[in-house]
């Protein structure tokens, strides 16, 4: 069967995601790369494109290009052309600071790039209250010009939280004024989202809405990270697999080689690109991935009767919750793994693993006032 | 298996058995162990082909001068032909297949 030949790898992966810089302009506070600061071991443009024609090489289609704010590497547009120029497709994540009208006009010159504007309210208080202040005018600019410069249909990527999803069919309209299409992702409590998961994550009772209001719209993208909420009835579009170190993986700015986006930490390191052998040899070789691609045991879903809808969820998020990862998502919707949270709330050793300090900017300390630590 | 990329909601056109197509220029076929991807760059739409023999197929309607012809070189025949003529329409549908007709034109977004 397809699903099982997926789970057990493929020669290359379909969707890979390279986060080409943890600079960043904004903070946004469920970042899941805690992204601010550039890190000094960043790959240069010369490694970079060896990344790229090693992506050629293997016949990925395109790379899913994010951050950090990519377009804030000088070498962006760089990179972006000799990528198009090697047949590897370009999507890339942007806050949009970068989009000038000068920018967007380049950018419509290529079929085989694809843009993803970030977006988290369908207003601004709603927006900047996540993407701080004057992330939505920032975004709303660069929408413009991406109209004005006729680039057709670029994509606007929500994160799901607590506070937007009463709003899905108001960015479905400012999807519609644009003529982009509608992404919506899970957030995960990864990075700076571990410490805002208990705050933004959604309730039970809208995860229902989302998924009823997901089902009836075939046309807006998921990028298949709602699989958990298949459960519920009806699968969603979509693959519904964990396709971690199966069929995707992430690069991060310094060539290291993680499971998926979602688990930049230590357990979920593969290897880097700057190893002899490069990515392929990670990719294909790998303990991790390896170990990945075994069949999965269902643990403590095995009994439950959705395990084959939602497979138990996601990796990610139960890793950075403290749940074993052979057991219930965090946001089982039925409630399977709301014991084991509360257990861990409870407890004084908390199993939570440490998002690690990341790249998060100092918070601006003023002179006479008690220092003020960043991630208290 | 759930619905996936694989899927194709509606099948507006159907593939004629007698007609010659061949990939779309922005279509991209990469190998896997199972039969192989196909990768539209235009759409950015993907399909999984489930099987060596499928590719096979699919590589051969380059040169056939007709999609019964690709079948029969490639040995597909009674009850199979159901199968392939579904991934060959959903193909179809998502413009990875053209005729072979269909001038040669960029693909405009």
């Amino acid at each position: 069967m397809l699903v099982d030949q997926l789970k057990s790898g493929l020669d290359a992966p379909i969707c890979l995601t390279w986060e080409l810089t943890y600079a960043c302009n904004l903070a946004c506070i469920h970042c899941l790369s805690s992204s601010g600061r550039r890190d000094p071991r960043e790959l240069s443009t010369d490694e970079c494109k060896a990344v790229i024609d090693e992506l050629a090489r293997l016949q990925v289609f395109y790379v899913n290009i994010g951050g950090g704010e990519p377009t804030i590497r000088s070498d962006f547009f760089e990179i972006v052309d000799y990528a198009v120029a090697k047949g590897v497709g370009v999507k890339f994540s942007t806050n949009g600071s970068r989009i000038d009208a000068e920018a967007a006009l380049r950018l419509s010159g290529s079929d085989y790039i694809d843009i993803q504007i970030s977006l988290d309210g369908a207003d601004r208080e709603t927006n900047d209250a996540v993407r701080g202040d004057g992330s939505w005018d920032t975004a709303i600019t660069a929408m413009n010009h991406l109209r004005d410069a006729g680039f057709g249909q670029f994509k606007i990527s929500v994160v799901m939280t607590r506070h937007n999803i009463a709003q899905l069919d108001a960015f479905e309209a400012l999807a519609a004024q644009y003529g982009a299409e509608l992404r919506l992702t899970r957030l995960r409590p990864s990075g700076r989202g571990a410490d805002t998961w208990d705050q933004l994550h959604p309730t039970n009772a809208q995860q229902r809405e989302l998924y009823n209001w997901i089902i009836t719209r075939p046309k807006v993208l998921t990028g298949d990270s709602f699989f958990h909420l298949s459960a519920l009835g009806e699968s969603l579009p979509g693959l519904n697999l964990c396709g971690a170190g199966r069929i995707v993986c992430l690069i991060d700015p310094i060539g290291e080689v993680y499971a998926c986006p979602f688990v930049l930490h230590d357990e979920f390191k593969a290897g880097s690109v700057r190893e002899a052998g490069g990515f392929t040899a990670v990719w294909r070789e790998s303990e991790l991935f390896t170990s990945l691609r075994e069949p999965q045991s269902p643990g403590a879903c095995g009994s439950c009767g959705s395990y084959d809808a939602c497979q138990g969820g996601c990796m990610a998020a139960k890793f950075f919750t403290g749940l074993p990862l052979d057991g219930p998502d965090p946001e089982c919707v039925w409630g399977n793994a709301d014991d084991e949270l509360a257990r861990i709330a409870a407890a004084t050793d908390s199993a939570k693993p440490s998002p690690g300090p990341g790249h998060s900017k100092p918070t601006p300390v003023s002179l006479g006032r008690k220092p003020v630590d960043a991630y208290s | 298996m759930p619905a996936g990329p694989t899927t194709v909601e509606s099948v507006a056109s159907a593939i004629d058995l007698a007609a010659a197509y061949r990939l779309h220029p922005n279509v991209a076929v990469r190998p896997e162990p199972f039969g192989a991807l196909v990768y539209h760059y235009g759409n950015r739409k993907l399909v999984f082909l489930k099987s060596p023999r499928m590719v096979a197929v699919v590589r051969s309607l380059d040169d056939a001068p007709s999609v019964r012809s690709a079948l029969e070189t490639n040995g597909v025949a009674g009850k199979d032909t159901d199968r392939y003529l579904v991934a060959l329409n959903s193909l179809l549908a998502s413009d990875m297949l053209i005729s072979s007709e269909t001038p040669e034109v960029s693909c405009a977004r």
